[in-house]
C-alpha cells in the first residue's frame, strides 16, 4: 500500500492514574516541531511516548489514541519496523551484534533495499556531526562509546530508516552536541520528541509537555519568553563540552574555568 | 476452552509474556496456567499469588520436556476444564530446540528474544515453522536495522507467520497477540488434539538415560560420524 507522507499526528487525550480525563484535548504534532516530555520519574513519560510509537488506539493502559493525518494508521505503520514512521532511541539501545560500523550500516541499507551507494559514508558524517569523539567506518560498533552510539542511531534514524518522527527517551548523553541535533532533524523537517531532564534540551524545544500521574498535565509553549535563560544555558553547556575535551585531552584546569 | 502453548528458549521472554496476556484479560477470561521445566520453575507460584488463577507445574527430568508435554497434555485439558477455565496457558521449558510442542486445536506461540541474535530464528527453525504467531520481545535493546533483520530471518524460516514485536515488560504492541488469542477457535473435540509436527522424541537410548557415549552403545535411531543419515539399531 502506498502511504501518504505524514502531515500531522495526533495525541488524543486519555485518562491518569485514577481514571480521571486528562485535560487536554488533543496535541498536535507537525514536521519540524521539537517538543520535550518532562516530568518526575514514574510520572508517565515513557509511557506517553510509548503510545506514540504503538499508535495507541485505546488499548493502552493510558487509553489515548494516536492518529495520523486524523484518521487510525494503517497497520502496516504499526506492525511492519521497515514501514513504521517512527524511530524510538532509548539509552538502551544498541547494536548486540559484533559488526564495524561499516557492516552496520550496510546490514540496515540491505533491509530497507536502498541502492543509493554513498548513504554509508552520509550517515557516518552526520552521525559526526553530532559527536565529538569521530568515528570511522571500521570501528567495531560493540567498542563504540555512549555518545557515539546515539549520534549513529540518530543519523541511522534520519538518512536510512527516514523516519519522519523520531523519539528519544532519557537520551542525555554527554559527548552529544545536542543543539546540533536538534537543528537538524528541524532542517531535515523530522518532528521529534524528547523526553529529558536536560535545561537545555527543554529549552530548544518549541512546547514542554508536563507530566504528573500518568497524565499530561500542561502544555507550555515559551515562545521566545525563556531566550535569557537559553542563552545563558547554551553558553553554559558550550563551557561544559570545552571542559569535557580539555580533560579527555589530559589538560589540568588550571586557568579561570569561565574562559576554558 | 481455548489452548495456547508457549514455546521459546529459555529467558526469551515467555513468562513476561503470558502475564501481559493475563493482565489484557483479566476480569474477562478465566486463565489455568501449566509450565513444563526440566529441574526448577517458578512460574506457576508467581502467576499464582499475581493473578489469583489456578496453575500447576511440572518437572520432566530425564525426559524431553516437549515429550512431556505430550503425555500429560490430556491430563492438563481434563484438569482445566475441572477448573472452569476459558483458556489453558502452557508455557514450555522451551530447551530441545528441535522439538515443537504445538498441536492442533490451539494458538502456537513462539516467543523469541531479539538480544538472541539476528540468527537465532535459523537456528529455531521447527519452533518457528509450525507456530502461529512470533512474538518477538526486547525490542527495546536493540537497534532498529537489527529489529528489521531479525524480522526477516523469522520471514525466512515461516514466510506467512503473524509477528508481533514487543517489549514484553511494558506490554507495547500485544494488541496482534491478543486479536490472535481471541479469534483462535475453542477445543472442539479434545480426543482429536495431535500434535502438528513429527519432532524427533525420544528415539534412542540416550534420551532414556543411557549415558554411554558412541552409538556402538546404543539402539533406536542413532547416527555415525561418516553417515549422511541416521540408522535404525535394534538392540
Ligand atoms: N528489557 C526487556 N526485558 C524483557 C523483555 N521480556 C522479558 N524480559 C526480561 O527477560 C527475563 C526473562 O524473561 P522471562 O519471561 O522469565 O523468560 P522465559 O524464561 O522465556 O519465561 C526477565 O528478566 C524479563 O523481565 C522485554 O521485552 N524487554
Ligand atoms: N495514565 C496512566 N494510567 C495508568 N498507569 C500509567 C499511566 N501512565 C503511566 N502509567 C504507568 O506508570 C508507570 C511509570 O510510568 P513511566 O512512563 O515509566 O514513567 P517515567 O518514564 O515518567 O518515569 C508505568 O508502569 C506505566 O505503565
Ligand atoms: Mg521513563
Ligand atoms: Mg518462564
Ligand atoms: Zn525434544
Ligand atoms: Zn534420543
Amino acid at each position: 500500500m502506498e502511504t501518504e507522507p505524514i502531515q500531522c499526528i495526533t495525541i488524543l487525550a486519555g485518562r491518569d492514574r485514577n481514571g480521571v480525563a486528562e485535560p487536554f484535548g488533543r496535541i498536535d504534532i507537525n514536521p519540524g516541531d521539537t517538543i520535550s516530555i518532562v516530568g518526575p520519574t514514574g510520572s508517565g513519560k515513557t509511557a506517553f511516548i510509548n503510545d506514540i510509537e504503538v499508535f495507541a488506539c485505546g488499548d493502552t493502559i493510558t487509553g489515548r489514541t494516536i492518529l495520523v493525518n486524523n484518521r487510525m494508521p494503517p497497520e502496516s505503520f504499526v506492525r511492519d519496523p521497515s514501514k513504521k514512521p517512527i524511530a524510538m532511541i532509548t539509552q538502551n539501545t544498541k547494536c548486540l551484534s559484533d559488526l564495524t560500523v561499516r557492516e552496520f550500516l550496510a546490514m540496515h541499507v540491505r533491509a530497507r533495499g536502498i541502492t543509493k551507494a554513498d548513504i554509508c559514508t552520509k550517515t557516518l558524517a552526520l552521525a559526526n556531526e553530532f559527536t565529538g569523539e569521530k568515528m570511522h567506518l571500521d570501528m567495531r560498533m560493540t567498542g563504540l562509546s555512549g555518545g557515539q552510539t546515539r549520534s549513529l542511531m540518530v543519523a541511522d534514524a534520519v538518512l536510512i530508516s527516514n523516519a519522519p518522527v523520531i523519539l528519544l527517551d532519557e537520551v542525555e548523553n554527554a559527548g552529544i552536541f545536542k543543539d546540533r541535533v536538534i537543528s537538524c532533524l528541524k532542517s531535515h523537517g523530522k518532528a521529534v520528541i524528547f523526553v529529558t531532564h536536560d535545561p537545555l534540551v527543554s529549552l530548544l524545544s518549541d512546547r514542554r509537555i508536563v507530566m504528573r500521574n500518568g497524565s499530561v498535565e500542561r502544555v507550555l509553549t515559551p515562545d521566545g519568553n525563556e531566550r535569557e535563560a537559553l542563552t545563558v544555558i547554551s553558553r553554559m553547556d558550550a563551557l561544559m563540552g570545552r571542559l569535557r575535551e580539555k580533560i579527555r585531552a589530559g589538560e589540568l584546569l588550571t586557568g579561570p574555568v569561565g574562559s576554558a | 476452552m481455548k489452548l495456547l502453548i508457549v514455546a521459546g528458549p529459555p529467558s526469551a521472554g515467555k513468562t513476561a509474556v503470558v502475564r501481559q496476556i493475563l493482565r489484557s484479560v483479566a476480569g474477562l477470561w478465566k486463565i489455568a496456567y501449566l509450565k513444563i521445566d526440566v529441574v526448577r520453575a517458578f512460574e506457576d507460584e508467581e502467576l499464582r499469588a499475581e493473578f489469583s488463577i489456578p496453575t500447576k507445574k511440572i518437572y520432566s527430568g530425564d525426559l524431553c520436556p516437549d515429550h512431556m508435554g505430550i503425555m500429560i497434555l490430556a491430563d492438563t485439558l481434563v484438569w482445566a476444564e475441572q477448573e472452569k477455565a476459558d483458556i489453558l496457558i502452557i508455557e514450555s521449558a522451551g530447551l530441545c530446540l528441535r522439538c515443537t510442542p504445538y498441536t492442533t486445536q490451539s494458538l502456537g506461540i513462539v516467543v523469541l528474544s531479539s538480544v538472541s541474535g539476528t540468527n537465532a530464528p535459523l537456528k529455531m527453525a521447527p519452533m518457528i515453522a509450525l507456530a502461529d504467531i512470533a512474538v518477538v520481545t526486547k525490542t527495546d535493546l536493540v537497534s532498529q536495522a537489527e529489529k528489521e533483520v531479525f524480522r526477516e530471518k523469522i520471514r525466512t524460516v515461516s514466510p506467512t507467520i503473524d509477528i508481533v514485536e514487543t517489549n514484553a515488560i511494558q506490554g507495547t504492541g500485544m494488541r496482534y497477540l491478543m486479536q490472535a488469542v481471541v479469534s483462535t477457535p475453542e477445543i472442539t473435540d479434545a480426543k482429536m488434539i495431535r500434535l502438528r509436527g513429527i519432532p524427533p522424541l525420544g528415539v534412542c537410548t540416550v534420551c532414556a538415560g543411557k549415558q554411554e557415549i558412541g552409538w556402538q552403545n546404543h539402539c533406536g535411531v542413532v547416527r555415525k560420524l561418516d553417515s549422511t543419515e541416521a540408522i535404525f539399531r535394534g538392540d
